[in-house]
Parts: C-alpha cells; structure tokens; sequence
C-alpha cells in the first residue's frame, strides 16, 4: 500500500493522506486530476472494483466534497480519492465511461445534490423523487423537519423531549432549572 | 427441423438502430409494446418497477424506475444523535435488518477507537448469520416461486418463521432485532437457545433435502433456468456484481473470507462457486449457502463461550461527540457487499452517512442490461435471482 | 423451416395495414345520450366523473345478509407498500393461516374491496396507492398498518414520506406497532369485520362526501398530477 502511494505521489499532487486502517486510505486530489488517477488506478493499479461514489456537504467551507471508493479485488486493499468542488453550480467530469454504475451514483447526486455531471446518459431524469420543486433535499441547508411539518399534516398530541435535558430533569430534579428550558422538538 | 425448436427472431430488420447510436422505437407501429412491470407485483421483492418494451415477447429496452420506498435516511440520521440514528438505520434493508445495526455500529466504533469484548464478537456473528439464513430461507425456494413452484415458499416462510422466534428470546423483537449496538450486543443467549436452534436446524437440514427434490432436480426449474439471465465473466467488474451473483460466475469474492470481521477467521468455511452464472447457478450458490449457513451457526454456537462480557463502555451517548474522520465498514450479507461510509466532523451528530447495497448496482445498471432479449416470461425469474432488495438502492 | 417463412411479404404487410388502419383512425361516435364525441383509439380513456354514494339496502334483513357476507370474504389487494409487507407472507402460511378468516389475496383491485397500507407511504407510492384504492369496487376497506400511517412514527420529519394517512384516503382500522406482528394483523382483520357487520364501515362513503377536501389534499403533495381526478 505505501509503495502504491509513493509512486502515485510521482505522478500527482495527493494531499491530507489518511490511513484510517491498514487496508484503508484516504486522500485528497484535485478536482481536475480526480477522473485521471481514477483511470490510472483502475488501468494500472488493477483497482477493477468500483466501490462507492458519494458526496459530502460541508456547508461552512462552501464546498462539496466527492469521495471516489476503489477497491483492489486481489492485493484487497481500499482507496478512496477525495476532491473539493464548489458549492455554487457545483459541477464535475463525468466518470460514466469507466464503470457501469457510476451513471447511477452520478443521477443520484444531481438529484439530491444538485452538482452536474454533464455528459453522463439519463443525469436530468427523475431518479428517486418526482416532480421535486424545492432545493434539493440532502444539501444541508434544506431542512427536512420543517419541509414535513409544512407539507404533510402532523398530528398534533406528538410531544417529544430533548434527551438530554429530559434525562437530567428526571435524573437531578433538585437542580435549579436554569438549563434545561431549551427543550426543543427533537 | 432444429429450427423450429431454437427460433430467434430475425432482429437484422428491426428496431433499427438511429445514428446517434439509440434504438428507434417507434410504439405506434405496432411492432412494439410497451409494459410496466410493476411497481407492485408478486414477482417483486419491494416497491420498483421495470418498464419493458416487448417486440414479440422479447425484451427490447428496459427501465428501472425506483423511489416508492424512499424515506431519506441520510438525511434522517443527519439530524439525530449517534445513537438515536441507530433504530432508524435498521429499517433501511427489511429482509436482513442486522447487517444495518453492523455496519452502523462498527462504523462508529471504528472512529471512535471501541473495542468490544469476545463475547459479543461471537454473538454479533450469530446474529449476523442468523439474519443471512433467514432471508436465504424466502429467497432460495422463491426463486422456485417464480416458476410457479409455490409449494417451496411455503415450507421457507415456515422455517423462516421458526428464526424469528429464536430471534425474539435473543432480542425480543421478530423483524427489527436492534441487538447490535455501538460497543457491544444487548444481551446474552437465553437458557436451552442452544437446543431450540438445533431443533430447528434440524427441520432445516430437512428441508434442504426437500428443496432439493422439489426445485434442482425439478425439469421444469432446469428447463426454464439453465442458460436463461446469463451473467458473464466480465461484467463482474464492470457493473460491480459483488455476493452470490459473482460468485455464479466462477469469481470467489467473499467479504468474510477476503477482509475478515468479526470470528469468521476461526470459522472454518469455504464460500461456494458455480460456473456459468445463469439462474441455475445462483440459485444453486444460493441452496449451497444454505446449507452453508446452519453448518457455520452449528459452529459458532459449539465455539462460543459460555459466558462473557457483552459490551464496552461507551461514553454517555447523550453527549457523545465524535471528532472529525470518515471511515468505510463492509460485511459480506447474503446479497453481497454491504457497506456504509461513515463522515463525522467533531459534532454530536454524523455529517454524512451513505449505505452501499449491491441491490443498487444490481436492480439498475446491471438488469436494464440483462432484460435485454430476454423473454418476458423470465423477467420475474431474473429479477428475483439478483436477490434486489428496493429499500437499499433509495435508502 | 427456414427464416424467411417468418418474414412477411410486401402483399402482406400491406394488407395487415389496411386490417388496422381504419382501427387507428379518430372518428366520431355518438353516445347513448345522443351527444356526438370525437373519440381517439390510439388514446386511453378514463371515467373522471365524481364518485357515488353507496346506499344501503332499504331491507335491513338483506343488508345485515349484505354486511355479514361482506366481513366474511376479505379478499386483500397484493399491495405492499413498506416495511410491513413483510410480515404479510408469514399471514399467509400455516402458521397464522388467515385463510380461516376469510381473508386472501388478489391480484388486481377490481377484485379486491381491502387495501393494506403496510407502513410509510412515500409520495411517489401515495399516487400509485390512490389509484388503485379508487379502482377497487365499492364496497371498500382500507387497512393501515404501522405507526408510520397514524402519525409518521419513525419518519415523523422525513421529506418524502406522509405523516397522517386519513388526510389522504379514509382509513377504518389502524394496526399500531412497529412493526405490528401478524397477530395483530389478525386482529385488526378481527376488527374490521366486527366493523363491517355492524354496519360501520361506511368510510368508502366518507371519501365521496368529502371528495373535494381529500382531493385538495393529495394534489397539495403530488405535484405533477397527470390523471383524472377519479378513475375507476
């Protein structure tokens, strides 16, 4: 496995390297050599098994995260390729050409992302949700709670408590209750 | 006169292919049809629908649609605490609700440097292959259901409803166990499980022998499944098939032989290949799995210690917060890899949660594929033998 | 036999064109009522006219005969829409055996007059579900199973999923639990026909005297609405 990254270290610039397990890397690439190492990993390095794509939303940087998992069936070690985009009209190259299902994976994150993928087959159809007019729903400024008590007629009656405050009500009632009238609808 | 007994249709004339490389399907000439399969039907494990367009009864094109499951997990577990995302995560896949409660607790004690004690490694195993022999329980006789051999599905749902009273002493529920929890399980094994489990393993080893007779040595199961949904060699990396279905095609990948968790390293187990990848094969990697399956629970329960420590401590899940990292967890389910990447970022709650189903490569890339000139009569055959699981391609 | 016996010849072809031709073509056609409509057959045609009560029976002998034969039939529409489709097989086999009670499963709503809603409904379910509730023949049962269809259990803030099913079909018997055990499936079914028998489950009628209001609501979260308000 450092053998592998230090002759892909050769040939790209690979930041913030992780091993979160023996078997397991993390690192980060840029957006415009991603699709590249992919490639190479797949054609070289014999990482033939496409694990994963998926997209974290870190909403304070600005920025969307894309985390490209690659296995590697026979030497059954893991990379996982990270790459920063940008929030506003979040796009990256399509990978659809290498695996399969990467045109499934790249549907899936226009739809409840938002980010294009131009170029890949069917990316602007319906994919899980239909008819879907609001932002979409797994950005992290989409609030889901308020979105389901605007749209679909709660039942009143349903109280709920904060556990933490309501265990230490229940655990220390002698306390003076300066704290504990946060309690929010969790 | 051979001919006449392997027709295929003269596909020289039509559909004819566009220049921009599509098939020109042109419904109101009456050469083709169109066919919703679903999104309900008995064939159908879950909510999803393939629309078909037949020529004849052969498949010409074909769509997945699915989202008649979809609840939004992610983004349920998103805003819940560590430990409140644990009873929502298990709902994701119904048929084996475990693999969830695993992979989930595994993700957080990964990140989180737990680790547990022996004895709820070897009872989070049973658990595991508890699940896994339940859920090949409905599908090896449904693929018999499928040819219309209903008689199998009835005797598994028997059996499989004897498991689910051997999983309600452990954990006190039938369907939805939440016995895995982050640092350890919930609770020992009950006094005499060991002899009511071997009952039933005892019915069960009855039962593979009945199945036997009933399905693979059935003409009509052979006639219509040998050679018919052939999955090839080489599709297996370029749709990603993991689990049974790539090992139908003769490619030995096992999650539990390859990246050892939990006691399987002491188990002593050899995941079962086939060769030509068609229903017949997966089926057959299925019925040996079975069996597979109460050999390795025989296992576990003659290996396990008696008694033992079930759980680490935990910090105070209420206030637990767990710094910044990301972590990747598979298991091997009776469908194939399982896994879940797992993103924390310092906070009481995770950042991001993505479950990785093999139904999502399976029921999508892979059977759009397929369907192709297949007749329309094994569409539910190829379906079922994928083993799709709805709930885990839309979360 | 050779491949070409398969393929038609010009003569032919022409002659299954003309045999479908005049099929194909718009006309006009006049109805009973003697109005003149343009039909098209190449089109699929819904009857979009408001749903009507269903009267009982003047003759309260024949209507208890009516009611009773009713509850003892449950023939269940094979629709599962959640989680709880699960527990459905077991029903089904020796074990639980709902058989003894009357109850089976159709294939088709045409037959059926039970809907089970098995758990959370999602909005792209909750459109394919009232189409079918409205196909099923009167009279009809819906059956709701799950904490989810009572007020959105599990899923109480997701943004696919409704909370309260009775804003958008009339539900007569909610099975709570999560998920409910086939017990108490059969005890809901037990339930129902006690319902039925004593002339109670009238909530098919409900839906058309408050058509309107069910109707503002379904269309508040199924956006693109592309059928008749009414089908059957």
């Amino acid at each position: 496995m450092k053998d592998l990254l230090e002759r892909l270290n050769t040939k790209y610039n690979l930041t913030d390297i992780k091993y979160q397990r023996d078997n397991l890397v993390f690192l980060t690439i840029g957006k415009e050599n991603t699709i590249d190492l992919v490639t190479h990993l797949r054609d070289y390095e014999g990482f033939t098994h496409f694990v994963l794509l998926s997209c974290v939303d870190w909403i304070e940087e600005g920025k969307f995260q894309l985390t490209y998992f690659l296995n590697q069936p026979e030497r059954k070690y893991d990379i996982a390729i990270r790459t920063m985009i940008d929030r506003d009209n979040a796009e990256m190259v399509s990978a659809h050409h290498l695996w399969r299902q990467i045109t499934t994976y790249q549907r899936e994150l226009r739809e409840m992302y938002g980010i294009n993928f131009p170029g890949s087959p069917g990316v602007d159809e319906n994919f899980i949700l239909e008819g879907w007019d609001d932002i979409p729903p797994m950005r992290r400024e989409f609030d889901t709670k308020q979105y389901s008590e605007d749209t679909f007629f709660p039942r009143e009656g349903r109280k709920t408590h904060d556990p933490a405050s309501y265990m230490k009500e229940k655990l220390y009632p002698t306390e003076p209750t300066t704290d504990k009238v946060n309690k929010t609808d969790e | 006169m051979n001919n006449l007994f392997n027709w295929e249709p003269d596909r020289s004339k039509y559909p004819t292919v566009k220049d921009n490389g599509e098939l020109d399907v042109d419904l109101s000439s009456h050469k083709f049809t169109k066919l919703w399969v679903g999104p309900n039907h008995p064939g159908i494990t879950g909510n999803m629908a393939v629309e078909i367009t037949i020529s004849g009864d052969e498949i010409v094109q074909a769509k997945t649609h699915v989202g008649y499951l979809h609840r939004g997990f992610e983004k349920l577990i998103e805003r819940r605490l560590f430990i409140q995302g644990f009873p929502t995560c298990i709902r994701m896949c119904v048929a084996e609700p475990d693999y969830n409660e695993y992979i989930l607790s595994k993700s957080i004690e990964d990140l989180s440097g737990i680790e547990i004690p022996e004895m709820a490694e070897w009872l989070r195993t049973l658990a595991l292959e508890m699940a896994r022999l339940q859920s090949l329980l409905r599908t090896v006789p449904g693929q018999g259901g499928t040819f219309s051999l209903g008689l199998g599905v009835q005797w598994g749902m028997y059996l499989r409803d004897l498991i689910s009273d051997r999983f309600e002493e452990l954990t006190g529920a039938r369907i939805y166990h939440m016995y895995i929890l982050p640092g350890g399980v919930r609770g020992l094994l009950p006094d005499g499980f060991k002899a009511r489990m071997e009952e039933n393993l005892k019915l069960i080893d009855q039962f593979v022998i009945n199945i036997k007779k009933l399905m693979f040595d059935n003409v009509i199961f052979k006639k219509r499944a040998i050679g018919v949904g052939v999955i090839k060699k080489e599709w297996v990396d370029q749709f990603g098939i993991v689990g049974p279905n790539a090992r139908a095609v003769g490619i030995s990948r096992d999650i539990r032989k390859d990246y050892p968790y939990l006691k399987y390293q002491e188990l002593d187990f050899e995941p079962p290949i086939a060769k030509n990848g068609d229903i017949f094969a997966r089926s057959t990697v299925r019925y040996q799995e079975l069996i597979q399956t109460v050999d390795l629970i025989r296992q576990i329960m003659a290996k396990m210690p008696e008694k033992g420590d079930i759980k680490s401590p935990t910090p105070n899940v209420l206030h637990w917060k767990i710094a910044k990292g990301e972590t990747y967890i598979r298991s091997e389910s009776s469908r194939g890899e399982y896994g879940m990447y797992y993103v924390t970022d310092g906070s009481d709650k995770p950042r991001r949660i993505n479950l990785r189903g093999p139904s999502y490569n399976h029921a999508m890339s892979l059977l759009e594929h397929m369907l192709i000139n297949a007749n329309i009569s094994d569409v539910h055959a190829i379906m079922v033998s994928l083993q799709t699981c709805p709930p885990e391609i839309e979360r | 036999m050779t491949e070409d016996n398969f393929k038609m010849s010009n003569k032919q072809e022409e002659e299954v064109s003309k045999f479908f031709a005049p099929e194909n073509e718009k006309r006009k056609v006049e109805t009973p009522d003697g109005e003149i409509i343009e039909i098209n057959p190449l089109q699929d045609y819904f009857s979009d006219a408001r749903p009507k009560v269903h009267h009982p029976n003047t003759s309260k002998v024949v209507e208890k005969f009516l009611n009773w034969a009713r509850a003892e039939s449950l023939w269940v529409l094979g629709f599962g829409t959640g989680c709880g489709s699960i527990e459905i097989p077991p029903l089904l086999t020796p074990r639980f055996d709902a058989f003894r009670f009357g109850v089976q499963m159709r294939p088709t709503p045409r037959q059926s007059n039970v809907i089970i809603i098995s758990g959370y409904l999602a909005v792209k379910t909750l459109k394919r579900v009232i189409r079918s509730y409205e196909q099923m023949q009167n009279p009809k049962y819906v059956l709701a199973l799950g904490s989810c269809t009572i007020n959105g259990g599990m899923y109480f803030d997701s943004y696919n999923t409704i909370n309260r099913l009775d804003y958008y079909i009339p539900v007569d018997v909610y099975v709570a639990g999560c998920m409910p055990r086939p017990e108490a499936l059969l005890s809901g079914f037990g339930k129902l026909k006690e319902l039925i028998k004593a002339g109670k489950g009238e909530k098919a009628n409900e839906y058309v005297e408050k058509f309107d209001w069910y109707k503002a609501n379904q269309k508040k979260i199924i956006q693109d609405w592309n059928m008749p308000d009414y089908n059957w």
